[in-house]
């Protein structure tokens, strides 16, 4: 019986994606092989050019993306670490109550939030057209419709996912051993470096793989908040499947970015060289 | 503990707030422009106060509906996501068994499928199966991306944990459900939580898998995305008022009843 | 919402999908191209249908006044139900969705669809995803429709689809900080505006706007002008004088004044005025685009002699005139303006001053040298699309 506990928790979750995940995978593997045309149809071709053709044509959006995803996912760890530390070990009864604060405006739809961004951060709006009425900044200064902007929203819409995992892990760290550890090592820093850091690291992993993959791959942010060189491969994606209905070359994409990101993760995990982290990222 | 960690700790507390209110502030002008007495369509510039659409708040049926509809596929998503992402976050955090490389990358692929090639393979799955789309297909689909989310952050939690205690337990006589419900369970409950609140989450502001696979039902995302064409109606800042004070009363009653305990 | 518990049938379907997606992967997707309709196919199909009492339409948002009286009146003069959907909020995602369940021969649930005459539309009547119209059942639409909703080229004869609204793309500016008329689409281009225009990210939009801006007229343009307009927007936004390529967001971004002039869409334009925001809409000298949404019924429909009798009521002028109240584009229905102009007469107050603007607006009924400045989209076919859109997707999508 013990023998199959592993199986038998693993089995509902299988069959999910097995269905709904494999069978569309190998569909979608099978497209990106094809050529032809919405109208006359597909026919498999093997032709292993789609993606030669695709990363041809869009590789500038590609490494974009995973530039913008990059720093986006920075920011998120040194934004949100302090905001899980402090609440996992200062959060005292209410830990459950700020958590949930992080992520009530994400119950709100992503639509309302981009309208209130876009007035919020409008050239002449609240905030810049007061701080241009006072001299502060000049005219033209604006960040809709830049680099910063569409980073900034990468940050803003994924940060919960970088702050829950590194406080569950957190969390479960007794705050005793930290202050054992601070008398050890004599400094906070120390404390934090030997002892906290390791132990969260398990949950920084989890946050890094659910932010910076789907910031990666994401196309809302750079159409809402980007500029006329902002385009993420995101975007791409969905113009070359739904407008032009190209739908080789679209998949073809798909299967680049997830194969670029799956190495990326890979990296990262040997990077962060915790046995839990390569075990997660290899097997 | 000294002045300085004291120092060091209400700087935190007071940068917690800090990001609280800034992933909060776009709601702030959600919350204002429900009291907006707009005159045109469009509901971007403020005209004056008035509470009308708070007493019209249930004019607009579809959007009602919408509304519901989000509710209940995010409710029944996130139960069923938390139970079967939960089983395998244990899995993978605790046992080693054949096929878990592949589980593995499969957790990973969900994560890093373009939502937009998800919803559209999701629908062409349904349609070549027959199967009519429906809240079923959403449903389906939201427990589809959020499962990762689940998995991923529960093994965070079990990885950190050591398993001496389930030992003990089974050791001392207890049944395996019973070592799972008083051992295992509680040590793992902020893992759950924090999954089950990350997935109902996504579940609640999907857009882009739903379209693909909702039928002819209609979420609360999708409602508004198609009314941004004309302009939303403040109708729809007040029912987001709403689902935000509601989250607030409860956070709030959460917090009094933790003191409360003790 | 009332989920049901899958049968069993259900079931076993599931368990059939591996199957399925596996024999989808291993024969591709297949094309099928459709052939024109024969007179008497058109006869047999319309022959063999019977009015069913109900009608799904599935339109675009904010299309229909809330209270649907419209489409109330409709149900008590024929004793037709109606439900009404307002599902379609962009034309490629629609037909992205659309596309996979009429390809596998299923209905997609609406008897009639709202779609904007472009490529999707294209895709639709060419992939015979639409059903033949049978004109003996369209009086009004012949006795009221304008003789230029009539001729499109987009669907001659209006085989499959007669329209629903029309609007114009020209340039809407914030008269904010535009202090001159603008009156050419050069207006777009010039240097003293840089990083303050807004140009439209939909290939076939941006295209003609190029192709104005040079002369060319874009439904009679070749390659060639292709390539030389897609030169012209390229250097356009090289100079750094474009801020972004919009969607329908450019309207709050140009009555905020983050962009102060942009291409634009008449009814938005129209509506922000209503609200007393300080934006003007022209139609550029060179030329502007006239589009139009169309009411189709898609194939598979349950009840496509609802449908068409749906289609054909909105085409009275007094039900035209009371959707054109609420939607404020371009009716199909030229006696629209006269019947505003009488109510407006009656009216008092606010009521009469919004009804005698939108009499008076040009964006809601051009004039003869309105129209006469205005052309549609680029005719696209399959191929030429795959030439048309690259070039304009690599300056909006760099």
């Amino acid at each position: 019986m013990r023998r199959l506990t592993p199986y038998l928790l693993a089995l509902p979750s299988w069959m999910w994606l097995a269905i709904f995940l494999v069978v569309p995978m190998v569909a979608m593997a099978s497209v990106s092989l094809q050529t032809g045309n919405a109208i006359d149809g597909f026919a498999m071709t093997f032709s292993f050019s789609n993606y030669s053709d695709a990363l041809g044509r869009y590789s500038t959006q590609l490494v974009r993306s995973l530039f913008y995803g990059g720093m986006a996912t920075v920011a998120m760890l040194v934004i949100g670490y302090p905001v899980a530390y402090w609440i996992a070990f200062k959060g005292g009864r209410r830990k459950s109550m700020y958590l949930f604060l992080i992520l009530l405006p994400f119950f709100v739809s992503f639509v309302l939030r981009t309208i209130s961004w876009n007035f919020l951060l409008a050239d002449n709006g609240i905030l810049f057209g007061t701080l241009k009425g006072w001299g502060l900044l000049p005219d033209d200064f604006h960040v809709l419709a830049t680099t910063v902007a569409v980073v900034g929203g990468l940050t803003y819409n994924f940060l919960p996912f970088m702050i829950l995992p590194i406080y569950v892990s957190l969390e479960r760290v007794d705050p005793r051993v930290v202050e054992a550890a601070q008398d050890l090592y004599a400094t906070r820093v120390g404390a934090f470096r030997r002892v906290v850091l390791p132990l969260s690291l398990p949950g920084v992993f989890a946050g890094v793989l659910m932010t910076f993959v789907p910031a990666t791959a994401d196309p809302i942010n750079a159409a809402i908040l980007g500029g006329t060189a902002n385009t993420m491969i995101g975007n791409i994606i969905q113009t070359e499947y739904l407008t032009n209905l190209n739908y080789p070359t679209a998949s073809a994409l798909s299967f680049t970015l997830m194969a670029v990101l799956l190495v990326g993760i890979f990296i990262y995990a040997r990077a962060l060289g915790t046995e839990n982290v390569l075990e997660a990222a290899a097997r | 503990m000294s002045a300085r960690t004291r120092l060091g700790d209400k700087l935190l507390h007071a940068y917690t707030w800090l990001v609280i209110v800034w992933l909060s502030s776009p709601i702030a002008v959600m919350i204002l422009f429900g009291f907006n007495d707009k005159k045109s369509k469009s509901n971007t510039t403020w005209q004056g106060f008035t509470l009308r659409w708070y007493t019209e708040l249930f004019d607009i049926s579809d959007l009602t509906v919408a509304l519901r509809n989000s509710l209940v596929i995010a409710a029944v998503s996130t139960i069923i996501t938390v139970v079967i992402g939960t089983m395998l976050g244990l899995a993978l955090g605790r046992h080693r068994f054949r096929g878990k490389g592949v589980t593995n990358f499969l957790v990973f692929a969900a994560i890093s499928t373009p939502e937009l090639v998800m919803g559209a393979s999701l629908l062409s799955l349904f349609v070549s199966g027959n199967v009519p789309r429906d809240a079923n297909t959403i449903i389906i689909s939201h427990v589809l991306f959020s499962l990762s989310f689940v998995v991923v952050t529960v093994r965070a939690r079990v990885v950190t944990l050591d398993p001496s205690l389930e030992e003990a337990a089974r050791d001392l006589g207890a049944t395996a459900w019973g070592t799972f419900r008083q051992v295992t369970l509680p040590s793992i409950m902020p893992g759950v939580l924090a999954g089950a609140m990350l997935s109902f989450a996504l579940s609640i502001d999907d857009y882009v898998v739903t379209s693909f696979v909702n039928g002819s039902t209609v979420t609360f995302p999708l409602w508004i995305v198609g009314a941004v064409k004309t302009g939303i109606p403040p109708q729809v800042n007040v029912m987001g008022t709403l689902i935000f004070g509601i989250g607030v009363l409860i956070a709030i009653g959460n917090a009094v009843a933790a003191r409360r305990r003790t | 919402m009332n989920p049901r518990l899958h049968t069993r049938r259900d079931a076993f379907r599931i368990a059939g999908f591996s199957a399925a997606g596996l024999a989808l992967a291993a024969c591709g997707v297949q094309g099928q191209k459709a052939a024109p309709p024969k007179a008497d196919a058109v006869q047999d199909f319309w022959s063999k249908q019977t009015k069913h009492g109900k009608v799904v339409f599935a339109n675009w948002p904010e299309y229909m006044p809330e209270d649907q009286a419209p489409l109330k009146a409709f149900q008590q003069a024929t004793g037709i139900s109606y439900e009404y959907k307002e599902v379609i909020q962009e034309n490629a995602e629609f037909f992205g969705k659309a596309d996979p369940v009429l390809r596998a021969g299923q209905s997609l649930g609406y008897d009639i669809v709202v779609m904007t005459n472009g490529i999707q539309l294209q895709h639709m009547i060419e992939l015979g995803y639409c059903v033949p119209l049978d004109h003996s059942k369209l009086p009004n639409f012949a006795a009221n429709a304008g003789q230029k909703y009539k001729e499109r080229s987009y669907d001659p004869g209006n085989k499959y689809t007669i329209p629903y609204t029309s609007g114009v793309t020209g340039i809407a500016y914030n008269t904010k900080y535009v202090k001159e008329d603008i009156t050419s689409i050069q207006a777009l281009f010039d240097p003293k505006y840089k990083g303050r225009v807004g140009m439209m990210a939909d290939a076939q939009e941006i295209g003609n706007f190029g192709m104005f801006a040079l002369g060319i007229d874009p439904e009679k343009s070749t390659e060639a002008d292709w390539r030389k307009a897609g030169d012209k927007l390229k250097e356009q936004r090289d100079a750094g004088i474009v801020r972004k390529y919009y969607d329908q967001s450019y309207i709050d971004a140009v009555s905020k004044g983050d962009v102060w002039l942009t291409m634009a869409w008449s009814g938005d334009v129209f509506q922000r005025q209503l609200a007393g925001e300080p934006v003007k809409f022209v139609v550029p000298d060179e030329g502007g685009t006239i589009w139009t949404d169309n009411m189709l019924i898609p194939k598979g429909a349950a009840n496509p002699v609802d449908a068409l009798m749906l289609m054909d009521y909105l085409y009275q002028p007094a039900v035209a005139a009371e959707l054109d109240e609420f939607i404020q584009y371009v009716t199909p229905v030229p006696a629209v303006q006269d019947l505003l102009r009488e109510k407006a007469a009656t009216a008092k107050g606010e009521d009469k001053k919004a009804l005698e603007d939108m009499v008076n607006s040009p964006p809601m009924f051009p004039t003869e040298a309105d129209y006469a400045k205005l052309r549609g989209y680029t005719p696209l076919t399959n191929q030429t699309q795959q030439v048309f859109n690259p070039i304009f997707q690599s300056i909006t999508q760099a």
